[in-house]
């Protein structure tokens, strides 16, 4: 490595050490607002299954929704790290709020932004920027997650229209959104060359949605279907080229597995607080267990895990604002976090012991929350091979 | 004196210290009077601890943030701003450098610029209610400001002098633990939350107000404000340079933490418990 190269890895790592002014402020003012506003709701908005309308709109009016669009267009206008400080905060306070946060700026926000024509960046952006309206993202099918190159939604072009038809499962937020990036197959022998993006607001004649599913957590966000039959959408509706669908819905996951990273850790973060508060005040055998060398070890494990996936999570936002390549550190980093998650929300009701299993405390709420994290924007095992695929690359010979 | 269309300042002077938020103690800078007993509330993550010397509580390594009376003062002061009644906010904190920080939270929530009146190490110790109020009247005068809005106490020494003193000090007529203000022409209509109820006063401007908990409820600091905030300026002074000596006339003889609960005792019978009230001389 070049003097120069190692100079500026050595800058990102102690900039990694100590946040910047600005992210420290903006990180604390987060925090606040989920310490305030979500951590005392969370636990109800999870029992009614409800969307956080209100919230969403305070978080929009803090520009929390869409954190890297520029300001002309009603964002923002911060950096990927900074998102990330964000969703992690805010999924501290709320999981489901984390994620439905994370899919507005990421999933829907993110490719329009990269991808839009001008006009497209104010007719799908704006509105989306307020917390007034929110936007989805729909890939999966019933027949297709990790294989998303195997789309069989179709797109016919009939005139001067796309008609839109299929089905599409597992859409969060579908329920609450304004709109949905939509891929579809353009030309199927082209494979997955011939996917194509589409912009469709909802609700919308030939667009319903399924029954919102029941879900193990994350149950104030909305998880459905949207089943498109004989869907019309006027030409200027397609997102970039046609038949880029594959490359958008790749790049625009590069960037979500981040936000999900950062959802992760602040789910962690949450069973970590529960959990070690809990060993200050529960006493047993004479002495508050914290002093109990089983439990410590617990708490060492699952400060580290977090620790770690966040600071993997910040170096892959760093890349990334850096405009550099960074896809495996954002495998690594989402991989990473959303172990941690699981790992620690399950140490922590081990703490908590019997109070750990029932909902007076929050700890089985980040137990069901966590356990997402590892499905989503990319399994772990598909995080895995995009891992050792650019693992190979980097030793080829 | 100025009308209110033209009310230049409204100079939001934040208390600089601590405040017991999320169990964050904090650093107080006025002396106890005798050997008053320092408040400590328990809270969840921190412990406050009174030092070994027992000349105050320890404060080293532990988080600061604006008192909460102060944020409310912050926030009044730019609804006027919102409401185009007053041109430009300034947020005033006396401290050593991490009051910066503070400053900056204020310039988040909307204030125009902010000054960082340095006092550090022994000074800052001992500053209390008076040399901060001769430091206030020194700025107003320099910024002519109009409206003063300060917290109407800290929330570590629970002093609710400093707002008092200015006022006094400038000769200025004062609005304390106001829990409504309105400007009207040249006026100022307060609305004081006082032990009997509600006391409503019309004082004329230049004024001193002190922010009780209902004024308002403060904003959180939005994501673009924030990023002005980096580019709004603060401004170094020195008390010197305003004249003000902020040598301490007072001396703590002592800090204790509160008594230990004791025990309480079980009686069987009502009998018996006006028996050992009497004993106790309470009865």
């Amino acid at each position: 490595m070049t003097l120069r190269l190692w100079h500026r890895q050595s800058l990102m790592t102690t900039q990694l050490a100590e946040l910047p002014e600005l992210h420290q402020m903006m990180r604390q003012t987060c925090r606040d607002y989920a310490q305030k506003e979500l951590a005392p709701i969370a636990a109800q908005l999870d029992k009614d299954h409800k969307f956080p309308a209100k919230q969403v709109k305070e978080l929009g009016a803090m520009g929390v929704m869409a954190v890297e669009v520029p300001e002309s267009l009603g964002g923002a206008g911060m950096d990927y790290l900074a998102y990330c400080l964000a969703v992690e905060e805010l999924s501290r306070g709320c999981a489901s709020t984390g994620v439905i946060v994370s899919v507005n700026n990421s999933l829907y926000l993110g490719p329009i932004l990269k991808f839009g024509t001008e006009e497209q960046k104010k007719q799908w952006i704006t509105p989306f920027t307020t917390g007034e309206r929110v936007g989805c993202f729909a890939l999966s099918e019933p027949g297709n997650g990790s294989d998303a190159g195997a789309a069989s939604t179709l797109a016919q072009q009939e005139g001067d229209e796309w008609v839109l038809s299929g089905t599409k499962a597992w859409i969060t937020n579908c329920w609450d959104a304004s709109a949905t990036v939509v891929f579809a197959t353009t030309d199927k022998s082209l494979k997955h060359k011939g996917i194509s993006a589409f912009l469709v607001p909802m609700p919308h004649p030939g667009l319903s949605l399924g029954k919102k599913e029941d879900k193990l957590g994350i149950r104030a966000s909305s998880t459905a279907n949207i089943i498109l039959e004989d869907c019309h959408i006027p030409l200027g509706n397609m997102l970039g080229e046609r038949g880029m669908g594959f490359k958008i819905a790749m790049q625009t996951l590069d960037s979500g597995r981040l936000g999900i990273a950062a959802q992760a850790l602040g789910i962690a973060q949450a069973a970590l607080d529960c959990a070690a508060d809990y060993a200050h005040k529960r006493t047993a055998f004479g002495a508050p267990i914290g002093k109990l060398q089983a439990i410590q070890f617990k708490l060492a494990d699952m400060a580290l895990a977090i620790e770690s996936a966040r600071l993997l999570t910040w170096r892959a936002a760093m890349l990334r604002d850096a405009k550099k390549p960074f896809t495996k550190e954002a495998a690594m980093a989402k991989l990473a976090a959303s172990e941690a998650a699981t790992f620690v929300s399950h140490q922590a009701i081990q703490v908590l012991g019997g109070m750990g299993y029932v909902t007076d405390m929050p700890a089985e709420r980040h137990y069901r929350d966590a356990r997402i994290t590892e499905i989503y924007e990319g399994t772990s095992e598909i995080q895995r091979l995009v891992i050792a695929n650019n693992i190979l690359k980097e030793y080829q010979q | 004196m100025h009308r209110s269309s033209e009310v230049k300042h409204v100079a939001s002077y934040l208390n600089t210290r601590g405040c017991e938020c999320f169990g964050q103690p904090c650093e107080s800078h006025c002396p106890v009077l005798t050997d008053r007993t320092i408040h400590v509330q328990l809270k969840t993550f921190i412990k406050i601890r009174v030092k070994p010397d027992r000349t105050g509580v320890v404060t080293d390594g532990v988080k600061h943030s604006m008192n909460p009376f102060c944020e409310i003062a912050v926030e009044e002061a730019i609804k006027l701003k919102e409401k185009k009644l007053v041109k430009e906010v300034v947020a005033v904190s006396c401290g050593p450098q991490q009051v910066q920080e503070t400053i900056r939270t204020a310039l988040a929530m909307g204030a125009d610029r902010g000054i960082h009146v340095e006092v550090s190490g022994k000074d800052y110790e001992t500053l209390g209610p008076l040399q901060v109020s001769k430091i206030f009247a020194a700025l107003a005068k320099k910024e002519q400001a109009d409206l003063i809005i300060l917290g109407k106490q800290a929330i570590d020494d629970d002093c609710n002098q400093t707002g008092q003193m200015t006022a006094a000090l400038l000769d200025w007529p004062q609005g304390t633990f106001a829990s409504e203000m309105t400007l009207e022409a040249d006026k100022l209509k307060v609305v004081r939350e006082v032990d009997g109820g509600l006391e409503t006063i019309k004082i004329k401007l230049p004024a001193v107000v002190t922010a009780d908990l209902r004024l308002n409820t403060p904003r959180y600091a939005t994501l673009p404000n924030i990023m002005k905030a980096k580019k709004k300026k603060i401004a170094n002074v020195k008390p010197a340079d305003l004249g003000v000596d902020v040598c301490s006339r007072l001396e703590v003889l002592k800090v204790d933490e509160p008594p230990q609960r004791q025990a309480g005792v079980k009686v069987e019978t009502v009998d018996d418990l006006v028996g050992k009230l009497k004993e106790a001389g309470r009865v």
